[in-house]
């Protein structure tokens, strides 16, 4: 029970004078309940490679299969197989388009043939694990609300799908440092209770070695790297920087304070981390 | 080369409610000074740096760049011509198939006589390091590289400020690196002003002085020393420090005596290592 890239060739705008090779025969599994980051610098092929998880693109020739159905079929079956796959764009709140909160929430839901009263269940639940409040908001556009609520309706409509697999295509892109927290905490919380497998697509080193247990790094239309990212990350910093990528801020002031001598381990996360094994190093209580 | 007296921008919202998107800004900033702004989503940024070249105008209070109030209507394309934007999306700031014609295109908009034109393109170019890619189509670049594009287009109409409205937001690590080389460039070799918003607190370290915005007002300013040092109150305003100052704070926490200024990485390891 995955997804499974088999092979996955993609031609980009095939037959025009444009045309070029996105996606050179990929392939690899995402598992239930992981939680994977995606790097790879602009054009590497990362959207194209993610938007393949639930059929928004269709292999030139490989397969794509969710539960071992191939995706790219016509059949209900596959539809089903699709919609386990869901998906937040880049600036989720360009998404957004009906007039209430509550109406854009429940589209995907009503979709997929919920009953009204699953419909409205739907919504409930997807706004109150966003942190929204039901009576508060349903009845508000969602045009009207700050970039990170927003942002949130979006996720709350995908929420609602009830979907096995949350692709996250940047989803803290031009947002503050509190709404991005915010942001995460939710998709983590889904990730939790929900056993939901996360598939975060990210320019951001700090996000990747954070919240992912497994990190694929694109290039040139490839899989260069696939394993843990504290792992990749310390064994790969030259090729990472190489390819326009970098290493996380905390391991970049670890990598510093160790060439001056400090003794630190490997694989410190976030300042608290840092600061932890600083004083420990230093032999402060 | 700005000055902004008390300016307040206020506007009905679809439900009838008033929102003090600005509530009384005074600011000014001198040519050639690089100032970051920082502060929420929602706290006023963005308003802000619309009103210096006059794509909105204040509801009180005065905007005035290079002497011209922005309120002027005759006075409308000096002010644009200026104070150059580049936004956060690269993709929708360039128009043409091949790079030097996107950046001439501003030039020919503005009846640039055509014999200048090549060499305004040429410099523009030069000034932020694409100018080897003057032949090639802006979709083939990466990102970085198509937001420097957008930035030659603006520096080929010679503006005397640059207002960058998080340039960097979608771009890869490589991508925001050349863009912060670039705008430190321009500073140094052109002597322009630089108004740069941004979400990455490790850019605003690069400025010469940082401005933390909040619900419509400006909550402080100074260098990055001054306003990256108060840790606590950047949380309060839904900020952070950069990476350097949340690891001495926690240091501090626990009762190491670390300076208060901590603010980079070398700073760190130097107070940490001696």
């Amino acid at each position: 029970m995955s997804i499974n890239l088999t092979n996955v060739i993609y031609t980009y705008l095939k037959g025009t004078p444009f045309e070029s090779l996105a996606l050179k025969g990929v392939s690899t599994t995402i598992n239930p309940g992981e939680i994977v980051a995606i790097i790879g610098h602009t054009g590497s092929g990362k959207s194209t490679l993610v938007q393949h998880l639930n059929g928004l693109l269709n292999p030139g020739s490989g397969k794509v299969t969710v539960e071992d159905i191939d995706i790219s079929a016509k059949t209900s079956e596959a539809k089903k197989a699709r919609q386990m796959v869901g998906m937040v764009f880049q600036y989720p709140e360009h998404q957004l388009f009906a007039e209430t909160v509550y109406e854009d929430i429940a589209f995907g839901p009503r979709n997929k043939g919920f009953t009204p009263e699953e419909v409205d269940k739907a919504v409930r639940e997807g706004m109150a694990f966003v942190g929204l409040d039901f009576e508060t908001f349903k009845e508000r556009s969602p045009f009207q609300l700050s970039g990170g609520q927003m942002r949130r309706v979006a996720i709350a409509g995908i929420v609602a799908m009830n979907p096995d697999y949350l692709v996250l295509d940047e989803p803290s892109a031009g947002l503050d440092p509190r709404s991005r927290d915010a942001v995460f905490r939710e998709v983590m919380n889904l990730h939790v209770t929900r056993k939901l497998a996360i598939v975060l697509v990210t320019h951001s080193m700090e996000e990747a070695v954070k919240y992912a247990k497994r990190m694929l790094v694109i290039n040139q239309g490839n899989i260069l790297f696939d394993g843990k990212p504290e792992e990749i990350f310390k064994e790969h910093t030259d090729e990472l920087i190489e390819i326009g990528m970098d290493i996380p801020e905390s391991y970049k002031l670890a990598a510093l304070l160790r060439k001056q001598g400090m003794n630190l381990p490997e694989g410190l996360k976030d300042e608290k981390e840092l600061a932890k094994a600083i004083k420990k190093a230093k032999g402060w209580k | 080369m700005i000055k902004i007296t008390e300016l307040k921008h206020y506007y009905t919202d679809a439900d009838g409610k008033e929102v003090k998107a600005l509530d009384g800004v005074s600011l000014e900033i001198k040519q050639g000074e690089f100032v970051a702004i920082i502060g929420a989503n929602g706290s006023g940024k963005s308003t802000l740096a619309r009103h210096l070249n006059a794509l909105l105008v204040p509801t009180s209070g005065k905007c005035e760049v290079d002497g011209l109030d922005t309120m002027s209507d005759e006075k409308l394309w000096d002010i644009r011509q200026t104070v150059g934007m580049v936004f956060q999306n690269p993709d929708n700031q360039i128009v043409a198939a091949v790079v030097e014609e996107d950046v001439a295109f501003s030039l020919e908009n503005v009846g640039v006589p055509s014999k200048e034109i090549y060499p305004r393109v040429k410099a523009a170019l030069e000034a932020v390091g694409m100018l080897e890619f003057a032949k090639h189509a802006p979709h083939r670049l990466s990102g970085g590289q198509k937001q420097r594009v957008a930035i030659a287009g603006i520096m080929a109409l010679e503006p005397k400020c640059l207002v960058l409205d998080e340039p960097t937001a979608m771009l890869d690590p490589q991508g925001r690196k050349q863009i912060m080389e670039t705008v430190k460039k321009l500073k140094q070799e052109k002597n322009i002003t630089v108004i740069y918003i941004t979400h990455y607190m490790s850019e605003a370290l690069e400025a010469d002085r940082v401005v933390a915005m909040h619900k419509g007002k400006i909550a402080f300013e100074g260098t990055p020393k001054e306003v990256f040092s108060r840790v606590d109150e950047l949380e309060q305003l839904g900020l952070e420090a950069p990476f350097a100052a949340k690891v001495a704070s926690e240091l501090r926490k626990a009762g190491a005596k670390l300076p208060k200024d901590i603010i980079t990485d070398e700073e760190l390891a130097l107070a940490l290592c001696q």
